[in-house]
């Protein structure tokens, strides 16, 4: 329960201590901590809620106070380029050097086509990618036969690099498109993977033999125990492959392409342009964060019915 | 409490393919065909490896009557009522409900786990309704159900989440799921054990109900010597063979004692017929009985 402290209101935390249908089984754990801060306590028992911590008392205090510690590097930055002129503007240009920068990029209609054109890719492949892990996932998760025959091929591809596969995607797929979004696909492809996998491997033999007990079996069995269960650790995997996404972005647009973030990168790289490549690690941060929190919200939504 | 089970007893169609056609539904005989089914067990055993917990249990169930397993802790009496359900395929022997052996998971039985195992994303009103059998239309579902929650004391708190409820509050919700079967053999492993002791006799009274309304053929374990003299009719005690004693020569548990408790049900709980029952039963649990 320790680690559910910080998030939850006390009340949950208090529910915690009483014997439920099993889930305070060990190997549930990482899933109960997450669907317990997610939870809103729903019906009659919210009104109860007469507990919350400090914090919550003034809403939007937590992303004001996540907020600060942003602003106060933003304003040190400012301090040692633009007032003292510590660095540079090669070594380090002020914040409003890279808003100038920003601002010309967008006059010249570039920003957007670069933004569009890397978020178009993460999306793809962390859609195809996902998918293919829920699916690939769930399908060694519950069968054992599956699991024999595929679980050593696909341990032996998750131990490549994934970059490794760089040389050879762009050999087959040329540097256009669809090598991109592959080489994402695949960054995306093994959280999800591995979180179904090994959640399915784990559901709590207990409620499964209870599901059966009453007449369940088969793809019933499925949506209503099995796959429930499993929500909270998909999450995880989903937020973890759409980081991955974004990571394996940069990589394939650092290596090749004439478009995108990661090309940004390299081009200002070339060109001596820090303030560019300032604004490009930044809109990285900033889209990253947004998708996140996106995919954090769809997550909340189904944890409160799944949870 | 006494007079509120009336939807577990209204008749109903028995199986999906009856369900189809109504005119196949002569609902007095098939319900009660069905609500009460003998039990055999026939020389059932099992061992774990080279560890032997049960052996040799023979006992039938009559149908229709309520059947206590006492025992001491580890002693294989949840593994019993597992066989029984067709839970665990791995026992030695025979069991056999009406006449057939028991089917992976059979139907025609419902456990009641020693522990709750309420599906923790579903309210508590989804989750006894996960109890009810196939074929059962949705409205008759809904009422059955609301009239279990309300037998069970939980009709004001249908909507609430397993973690959201207390460990007797999940104990009688997962007692009112098994009893949304209606089935022919009802086996409860412990049901009431979470339960303080004030609401521990209502649900034996509900339990009473439910039985004099659905004359289902129950199968109860319990750790506690009243209340197995206060619900069945016999009671099984699991335990050495008396065969043996005073040195029991095989490793395992086996029927140790099978006693008729006499007297209609309720019974009155300081009867003398009931206290001499009620110390040699403790003597078979190897407790002193005047030590309580
Ligand atoms: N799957 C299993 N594998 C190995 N041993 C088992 C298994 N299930 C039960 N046992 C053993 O069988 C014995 C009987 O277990 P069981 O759960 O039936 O006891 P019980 O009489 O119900 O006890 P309690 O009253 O404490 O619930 C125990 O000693 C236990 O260790
Ligand atoms: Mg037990």
């Amino acid at each position: 329960m320790a680690e559910a402290t910080q998030e939850s209101s006390r009340k949950v935390a208090d529910q915690g201590r009483h014997q439920t249908g099993g889930t305070g089984r060990p190997e549930q754990a990482v899933g109960t901590h997450r669907s317990e801060w997610a939870r809103k306590p729903s019906g009659p028992e919210s009104a109860e809620e007469s507990t919350p911590r400090r914090v919550r008392r003034i809403p939007g205090a937590r992303p004001a106070l996540g907020a600060v510690v942003p602003l106060i590097l933003l304003l040190a930055w400012w301090l040692v380029t633009d007032v003292f002129g510590l660095f540079s503007s090669v070594q380090l240009p002020a914040p409003q050097d890279v808003v100038a920068a920003g601002v010309e990029l967008h006059e010249r209609g570039e920003l957007g086509q670069h933004i569009a054109i890397s978020v178009q890719r993460v999306l793809l492949g962390f859609g195809i990618g996902a998918v293919l892990g829920l699916a690939i996932g769930s399908l060694l998760g519950l069968s054992r036969i599956a699991d024999t025959l595929l679980q050593p091929t696909i341990g032996a591809f998750r131990a490549v690099p994934s970059l490794a596969w760089v040389p050879l995607l762009i050999l087959w797929m040329g540097i256009y498109e669809d090598s991109k979004v592959t080489l994402i696909a695949i960054g995306a492809f093994f959280p999800v993977f591995t979180a179904v996998y090994s959640a399915l491997r784990h559901v709590d033999p207990h409620l499964v033999e209870a599901g059966r007990a009453f007449g369940l079996h088969g793809v019933r069995l499925l949506t209503t125990v099995q796959l429930p269960a499993v929500v909270p650790s998909v999450f995880s995997g989903l937020r973890l492959a759409l980081a991955q996404a974004w990571l394996f972005l940069v990589a394939a647009e650092l290596i090749a392409s004439s478009m995108g973030l990661g090309f940004v990168l390299t081009d200002s790289q070339n060109t001596g342009r820090t303030d560019r490549l300032l604004l490009a690690i930044i809109l990285l941060a900033v889209i990253g964060k947004i998708t996140d929190a996106l995919l954090g919200l769809v997550e909340r939504r189904a944890l409160t019915s799944w949870a | 409490m006494t007079t509120s089970a009336s939807a577990l007893a209204t008749p109903r169609a028995e199986r999906a393919s009856d369900a189809e056609s109504p005119a196949a539904r002569p609902a007095a005989t098939t319900g009660s065909a069905r609500r009460s089914l003998p039990v055999d067990l026939r020389a059932v055993g099992r061992r774990f490896g080279e560890r032997t917990v049960l052996r040799d249990v023979d006992v039938a169930l009559r149908p229709g009557e309520v059947v206590a397993v006492l025992g001491a802790s580890g002693c294989g009496k949840s593994t019993l009522l597992r066989a029984v359900g067709g839970l665990d395929a791995g026992h030695d022997g025979r069991v056999l409900i009406d006449g057939d052996p028991v089917r992976p998971f059979d139907e025609r039985t419902a456990v009641g786990f020693q522990e709750p195992r309420l599906l923790p994303w579903r309210s508590i009103r989804r989750n006894v309704a996960l109890g009810l059998p196939r074929g059962v239309s949705r409205a008759e579902g809904r009422d059955r159900v609301d009239e279990l929650l309300r037998l069970v004391g939980l009709a004001e708190h249908a909507e609430l989440r397993p973690r959201e409820i207390s460990g007797g509050m999940a104990q009688r919700a997962s007692l009112a799921r098994a009893l949304a079967r209606r089935p022919g053999v009802l086996l409860l492993d412990e049901p009431f054990g979470a339960l303080d002791a004030l609401t521990r006799l209502k649900m034996q009274d509900l339990l009473l109900d439910v039985h004099a309304q659905t004359c289902t053929t129950v199968l109860l374990v319990t750790h506690d010597v009243d209340e197995a003299l206060q619900l069945a009719d016999r009671i099984l005690l699991l335990g050495a063979d008396p065969h043996e004693e005073p040195e029991p020569a095989r490793e395992g548990a086996t029927v140790s004692r099978l006693l008729d408790v006499p007297g209609e049900r309720p019974r009155d709980r300081a009867s003398a017929e009931l206290a001499t029952l009620r110390g040699e039963l403790l003597a078979g649990l190897g407790v002193d009985a005047h030590e309580h």
